[in-house]
């Protein structure tokens, strides 16, 4: 028999595996401890049978009778009766079998017995009563997991009474003292107020507190010192920065696609409005239906658009030779999983393939919420800064003006625009759409999808140069011309109709050949005598993103150059900001009608060579049709007009009879100059970003179960719909034609009534705060979460927050003024013992702060920070080979920022995916593959070397030793408090600064007497020295530098104490 | 800056100095030097437990490190190891229908013509193997390795098939195989991460560095990218100006003022990071002196092909020689080149060319070191190539399409059979006929090898136990001694 000791070294192997291996050497010491523990079944048991019994005795199987994962049949036994006797482990068959006591065969049958700790485990479960309780989860009776706590939505609990009443600021204190003295603990002395405020600061807004704002708060004497400090940094722009980084982890924020070519992508803007969300305190419930439907709430903003980045953040394969509807689906699955772990608090994504295992929903509920996000278009939109936004608004209303006093002066124009009509709605050639089969091999990998109006939408990978080909039986006799129409689709970058980052394209050659149906061989090429569009853009060189290294000088121009048999030109269709993303025609007339007796097999080949790099210039959405019309060219209207005037005019709205105006009054030669005005005015049009958001499709796309997630074994089609064991979805005015909405499940999402929601996201708060949440494991609150701290607690913050508007900055505040979170960080050998974790908070936190923040720290310390808020990402000075092959797949852009944009805040750092930035990897930053709520912290050497070693570190300290020699006082020691204050806050004890002086003597000395150069380690020219301040030295700077890195490197730097 | 300068022109020469002291002092990155540093000191080892501890497995295992060769790209079974002489026969051909159905390509149509192995084929050593003459090196150490000509995968494209060949899922997020193995059996290198990755070829792996990220487990776990030139790991060289007298230095003060912070905060997390400073002061000398080649023999040199200063996959296969013997677990090299949709002839006779000796020579070197009974090797891609051809280039008859269907692989030493074959594919080498080995059943028998069962190295993470092969693998005892 076994003793207690492996028993209990198991239950602390047990946590630390829970705990991701953070491992707390002293934890070793409770192993003396003397209770026995009492073995839950969830926690300790079930995992066991799961792993070793559900096989046989589960859903799939019921090997004699028995099945083990449904608290009733468990307890009814299998063919030879009973398998537990509460109380008595030893005539227990379910104990004897698995110890292998008695005759029959040990368990698990075939496979290697259990470990001894988890059949001790066993033992003891069940001599303590064998207790199953109700909450256990199962197939047969999800209806047990009804009364799982995390299921039922809180209820605000009255707040416990305690002792201690004095220590209690707010309701916090209340219940955590109520455990500290339940425990026989009591809370810690407060914190003295530097570190106080240092947390604050770091906690609130990510950056430490200078020393003047230290002096102020020292300075301070009135009672509402601490509070006049969280209103300060809460106001703080930088307080968005600090909690969007943390929202960006859980929407796996990244600026490229991922998968193999990993491209970068522009998605700054929901960045951003992440940061200024948070600032401007955005109810959290409308945040969340902000980024789930913003695009469907009346009259959105561009604001509430881009919210919908956060469904968008998943990563894109543009591999060649991909199905698209593959990585399509692995996107979905990932926004499923984000929106479980990071809103709802649920870990969901089992479902994808069966019915989840522990929690109450099924495949099918699974796929039913599915079904609210699939039918969606990812679309990419042109979006706009505030002052962008104003200009664009200026270009508008000029533009009205105008065109208002050119119909003010001219009050025919009605008139005249209908007999204009009259005419250019003659002589239209027929055009027949052809529906041509793409010939797999010459795609280049990209992928030609049919659609309904007989065009093709290219998707996939987008190759820079590509010869597709496409042939067509067709019976039509005498073909004259054959019109290649390019249009626009929301699934297109900013719409199209290419796939440029643009949405441009360019045609380098147009060809056709035409043989004869019965005998495909003969085939001839066919001439063109002209080619017409309605778009002629002139003569221009191809921007260098798409530089193919080939040296030629390529450009873009007329719709002639795409039969000139030149490869160096193309036709282009870039019209310039706010113009180009346009449908736009060519018209290829032949040079001699063709067509055979018995039908004509028309072959087309378009040549795309004007991309180059990783960057494509090719059509994204183009349809191809045939005319025998005599003559025919290319319709000079835009398709828009043209479809307009296929509308009665008494049924054309103001806004459709005022865009067919605005095309004809360019075709009215008097109006020459006030033409040339506006199209003077639209050159000023602003170039905008983009943003990849989700859109509303036209016709909705059907979702169906799929078997073991296999996008290609579709099975039941499924409706929109929400798990029954959740709140049901709000009856309100987002339902259509009787079906809700991807904005009825996004206010599900965020709903009052929702049991996860809001305790979610408390619970992510308070984690940030102290390390681990209320509950540990923070992106599941299911069953098999791990049982919370502080269960009332937990339910008190999650109503309160409701209560108050769901505001965030009101939740930060009371978590931030209560006792709690005040105490002090100091931990004794005894408390360490009791409280390993510091899951009782009988003490303050103490951890490393976050990787964007280490960087942050040594830039403020030395004086570097840039706190410029928002923008594009920045490239930090990096090692260069990372970017290119053989470590990157291909040769990323990394244009290295200059002047103060290398010192912005870690969380602007441009983040591709496949080769994050190694100052943030090192430091634990996900990389965006997938949604986290809950960083690991890591502490490793290659986290010593970058803080040591990295050149942004070296020059804070360089910067760190000139602004201490500038301006910190005269003496050595003055200058050691000054330094020291700049990066832990607080001023040295005497034994650090004994060791610090002594450390600086030495190293001022080595870089004086020659031993070691002072200018190379101050980066510089040892010609400048004459530069430097009378009073000081090189060997002094490089002293101070040396000083300087040993104080960056500090543990305390880095760590929120 | 100076006076002269004419955005300071009109600024006395005092605000000048000022400026350029506050500005330049910290401006300009110092080039980064290659110090070497002087022996490493003697730090107190504390015995703290770590999760890069070394571990015993629950069964004695037979490896106790692998050296995994990554064919990125996927290189053509059907030129190196499956010869097909049926092929040959029918080359030019369209394939049997029946054989399409179902079937999925990533470029071609797959009824495209079928198109006979491009290279000569002859058995070798004791046990007869087949080889291409694509490999002269290798056919000296046939006798020493098990080849797997059935192996099968669910991917077609790379990202997807790297990360499953890696993690055991396309999914990203997961732990690799080789975070898998430090979870479970810790580090014996005193110096170095143990875990080590190195990339060669003519680009990096599709998967990006999620082929060696740690997933769920700690990210300790993770490999360490190193380059064979320069400074193999980043930021391993002092700042400029920094000697290592001066480096040394600066960390035992750093040190001594985290123990003295220690004393007062309690906190032992300031213990790990003082460890975590020693480790890096050694791995500063250990790192430059494990890269440094010009210690080898010439004979060892001429083993690999390997050139001291000029990066190759020869270099690599040395370095990851050079790495195991100082107890690094698990060592990858990606060779990213086989992807030969066109110019197959040429471009899989210049990745044999980079890569057969050197692979060859690695099996020697480790046998003659005593070092192969207990070290794996492991050589593959992440699927193979189409008996279809794929004609990219003008049109022209020379090059495959990705497969899934067969592909082969070959392993060497820790606790592997010797000079066999196992496993068929058809005539065509379109499908496996005989002892199909999936991804997972390969994962479940390198765990195997290592001492676990692969059902029992878990991690439970979401409310689940997570594990490489995930619900899937059984032991190919085949491969096995």
């Amino acid at each position: 028999m076994l003793g207690k000791t492996p028993l209990k070294f198991f239950l602390f192997v047990a946590i630390l595996c829970v705990l991701g291996l953070e491992v707390f050497p002293r934890l070793a010491r409770t192993q003396n401890a003397t209770t026995a523990p009492k073995v839950d079944y969830q926690k300790d048991i079930q995992p066991i049978l799961e792993q070793n019994c559900y096989s046989c005795h589960g859903a799939a199987a019921q090997m004699s009778g028995l099945r083990l994962d449904s608290r009733q049949a468990f307890l009814a036994g299998g063919a030879l009766g009973k398998i537990v006797m509460p109380g008595k482990a030893a005539d227990s068959t379910l104990y004897k079998r698995v110890a292998g006591i008695g005759d029959l065969a040990r368990m698990p049958f075939g496979g290697q017995p259990l470990p001894p700790a988890q059949i001790e485990l066993i033992r003891a479960w069940i001599d303590q009563g064998a207790e199953i309780p109700e909450s256990a989860a199962t197939y047969a009776a999800p209806a047990a997991a009804k009364t799982h706590w995390g299921f039922i939505a809180p209820v605000r609990p009255a707040a416990p009474q305690v002792s201690h009443k004095a220590w209690v600021r707010n309701p916090i204190d209340s219940f955590i003292l109520a455990r500290l003295e339940k425990e026989g603990l009591s809370p810690s002395p407060p914190a003295d107020r530097v570190t106080l405020l240092r947390r604050l600061s770091l906690d609130l807004i990510g950056l430490p507190p200078t020393a003047a704002e230290v002096d102020a708060f020292l300075a301070d004497k009135s009672p509402s010192a601490y509070e006049k400090q969280v209103d300060r940094l809460l106001n703080s722009p930088h307080y968005g920065e600090r909690w969007g980084r943390i929202w960006l982890d859980a929407a796996r924020y990244a600026d490229s696609n991922g998968y193999e070519k990993d491209q970068p992508r522009r998605v700054w803007f929901y960045r951003d409005w992440v940061i200024n969300a948070l600032n401007r305190d955005l109810p959290y419930n409308q945040f969340i239906i902000d980024q789930i439907a913003g695009d469907l709430l009346p009259h959105a903003t561009q604001d509430q658009i881009v919210a919908t980045g956060f469904l968008r953040n998943s990563m894109i394969n543009e591999e060649g030779g991909i199905d698209p509807e593959q990585f399509r689906m692995e996107a979905m699955f990932d926004r499923m999983d984000a929106i479980g772990k990071g809103m709802l608090g649920i870990t969901i994504q089992c479902a994808q393939c069966h019915n989840h295992k522990f929690d109450p929903l099924k495949q099918e509920e699974y796929y039913r919420m599915f079904a609210f996000i699939n039918s969606a278009n990812d679309s990419n939109i042109p979006v706009y800064t505030p002052p962008e936004q104003i200009k664009r608004e200026e270009i508008f209303r000029k533009t009205r003006e105008m065109e208002a006093l050119l119909q003010h002066q001219h009050p025919t124009w009605q008139a005249d625009m209908a007999k204009w009509e009259e005419q250019v709605k003659q002589g239209q050639p027929e055009w027949t759409v052809i529906r041509p089969v793409v010939d797999d091999m010459s795609t280049g990998g990209q992928k030609y999808l049919p659609q309904q109006d007989g065009s093709f939408l290219c998707q996939g990978y987008a190759p820079p140069q590509s010869h597709v080909k496409m042939s067509v039986k067709t019976d039509l006799a005498n073909i004259t011309a054959i019109r290649l129409e390019l249009l626009t689709d929301q699934r297109l970058p900013l719409g199209g109709p290419g796939r440029s980052l643009r949405g441009t394209a360019a045609l380098t050659e147009f060809k056709a050949e035409a043989a004869p149906a019965d005998a495909p061989t003969k085939v001839t090429e066919l001439k063109f005598a002209k080619a017409t569009t309605d778009f002629e853009q002139p003569e221009m060189p191809i921007d260098p993103i798409f530089d193919d290294q080939s040296g030629k000088k390529r450009v873009t121009g007329p719709v002639e150059f795409a039969i000139d048999g030149k490869e160096e030109t193309a036709w282009g269709i870039d019209a310039g900001p706010g113009l180009r993303n346009q449908p736009r025609k060519a018209v290829f007339t032949l040079a001699e009608p063709i067509s055979f007796p018995l039908g004509t097999i028309l072959t087309i080949s378009l040549a795309q060579d004007h991309g180059g790099g990783e960057e494509s210039d090719n059509f994204g959405r183009f349809r191809l049709s045939i005319t025998n019309s005599p003559g025919a060219t290319a319709d000079p209207l835009p398709k828009e007009v043209r479809d307009i005037l296929a509308i009665p005019a008494a049924e054309r709205t103001p806004l459709q009879v005022q865009t067919v105006f605005g095309y004809w009054r360019t075709t009215v030669p008097p109006w020459k100059t006030e033409n040339n005005q506006i199209a003077e005015i639209w050159r000023g049009y602003p170039e905008g970003s983009a943003q990849l958001v989700l859109a509303t499709r036209d016709m909705p796309r059907e979702t169906h179960i799929l078997t073991r997630g296999d996008f290609l074994k579709p099975t039941k089609r499924v409706e929109p719909g929400v798990p029954a064991f959740l709140h049901p979805l709000p009856q309100d005015d987002s339902w259509k034609d009787g079906q809700p909405t991807r904005l009825t499940f996004a206010r599900w999402l965020a709903a009052r009534d929702s049991p996860t929601t809001s305790r979610s996201i408390v619970n992510r708060v308070w984690q940030a705060y102290f390390g681990i949440g209320i509950v540990a494991t923070s992106e599941n609150f299911g069953t098999q979460c791990e049982p919370p701290s502080h269960p009332e607690l937990l339910d008190w913050l999650a109503v309160q927050f409701m209560d108050q508007g769901w505001s965030l900055k009101k939740l930060h505040r009371l978590i931030v003024t209560s006792a709690t979170y005040r105490q002090s960080s100091k931990v004794t050998p005894d408390l360490l013992e009791k409280d390993p974790y510091n899951r009782l908070l009988a003490r303050g936190p103490r951890f490393r702060v976050d990787a964007e923040i280490v960087r942050d720290i040594a830039l403020s310390a030395g004086g570097l920070l840039n706190p410029a808020v928002g923008g594009p990402s920045v490239f930090p000075p990096a090692p260069g080979f990372l970017f290119l092959p053989p470590v990157s797949y291909t040769a990323k852009p990394w244009h290295e920022s200059t002047g103060d944009e290398v010192y912005r805040r870690g969380l602007y750092t441009f983040r591709y995916r496949s080769v994050p930035y190694p100052v943030l990897e090192t430091f634990d930053a996900p990389n965006g593959d997938m949604s986290c709520v809950r960083r690991a912290r890591s502490n490793s050497p290659l986290q010593a070397l970058t803080t040591l070693n990295e050149p942004v570190f070296v020059e804070a300290a360089r910067a760190l030793a000139a602004h201490t020699l500038a301006d910190g006082g005269r003496t050595d020691d003055q200058r050691l408090v000054y330094a020291f204050r700049r990066c832990v806050a607080r001023e040295p004890n005497p034994a650090e600064k004994v060791e610090l002086l002594g450390f600086l003597q030495k190293a001022t000395r080595r870089y004086g007497n020659g031993e070691l150069n002072p200018w190379d380690l101050l980066g510089g020219n040892a010609a400048l020295a004459p530069l430097l301040p009378k009073h000081v030295t090189p060997a002094q700077v490089a002293g101070w530098t040396a000083v300087s890195r040993v104080l960056l490197n500090l543990d305390e730097t880095i760590t929120k104490e | 800056m100076s006076c002269s300068d004419h955005l300071y022109r009109n600024l006395s020469p005092k605000e000048v100095s000022r400026r350029w002291f506050l500005r330049q002092c910290s401006v300009g990155l110092g080039s980064i030097a290659f110090a070497q540093l002087l022996t490493e000191r003697g730090y107190a080892d504390t015995t703290r437990p770590d999760p890069l501890a070394p571990k015993q497995p629950p069964f004695a295992p037979k490896a106790k490190r692998i050296i995994f060769l990554f064919m990125a790209g996927a290189p053509s079974h059907l030129e190196l190891y499956d010869y097909k002489p049926q092929l040959a026969k029918f080359d030019g051909t369209l394939p049997p229908p029946d054989l399409l159905r179902g079937y999925r390509a990533a470029f071609i149509n797959p009824n495209s013509k079928l198109m006979g192995p491009k290279f000569k084929f002859a058995k070798y050593g004791k046990s007869g193997i087949e080889l291409s003459e694509l490999l002269p090196h290798l056919s000296k150490v046939v006798d020493d390795i098990t080849v797997v000509k059935s192996m099968v995968t669910d991917a077609f494209n790379h990202a997807p098939g790297q990360l499953l060949m890696n993690t055991g899922t396309m999914q990203f997020g997961r732990p690799s195989m080789g975070a898998w193995a430090l979870y479970g059996l810790g580090s014996e290198a005193k110096d170095l991460p143990a875990f080590v990755v190195f990339s060669s070829g003519k680009k990096g792996p599709s998967g990006g560095n999620s082929c060696w990220g740690s997933g769920f487990l700690p990210t300790v776990y993770q490999g360490v990218e190193f380059r064979s030139s320069g400074d193999p790991v980043l930021y391993l060289s002092n700042p400029q100006g920094v000697d290592a007298a001066e480096q040394r230095e600066t960390t035992e003060t750093i040190n001594k003022l985290n123990k003295m912070r220690e004393d007062i905060t309690g906190d032992p997390e300031i213990a790990t990071r003082i460890n975590s400073f020693e480790m890096a002061f050694r791995m500063q000398s250990s790192a430059p002196e494990l890269m440094d080649l010009s210690k080898e023999s010439k004979e060892t040199l001429d083993l690999y092909g390997a050139v001291p200063g000029k990066p190759s996959f020869a270099n690599n296969c040395l370095l990851a020689r050079r790495l195991v013997e100082r107890g690094v677990r698990f060592v990858q090299l990606y060779h990213e080149a086989w992807d030969q949709h066109d110019h197959l002839v040429e471009d899989i006779s210049e990745n044999c060319r980079d890569t057969d000796q050197a692979c060859a020579g690695l099996i020697q070197d480790l046998k003659q070191r005593g070092m192969l009974d207990d070290t794996l090797v492991i050589w593959g891609g992440e699927f193979g190539r189409t008996p279809m051809v794929q004609a990219a280039t003008g049109g022209v008859a020379n090059g495959r399409d990705h497969h899934p269907n067969a592909f082969t692989m070959w392993l060497a030493g820790g606790g592997v059979q010797r000079g066999v074959s196992i496993g068929e594919s058809d005539d065509l080498g379109f499908n496996v006929t005989q002892d199909q080995v999936h991804v997972h059943d390969l994962h479940a028998t390198i765990l195997k090898l290592l001492g676990f069962d692969h059902t029992k190295l878990t991690f439970k993470f979401q409310g689940r136990n997570f594990r490489l092969t995930d619900v899937h693998g059984n032991v190919v005892e085949k491969m096995l001694a």
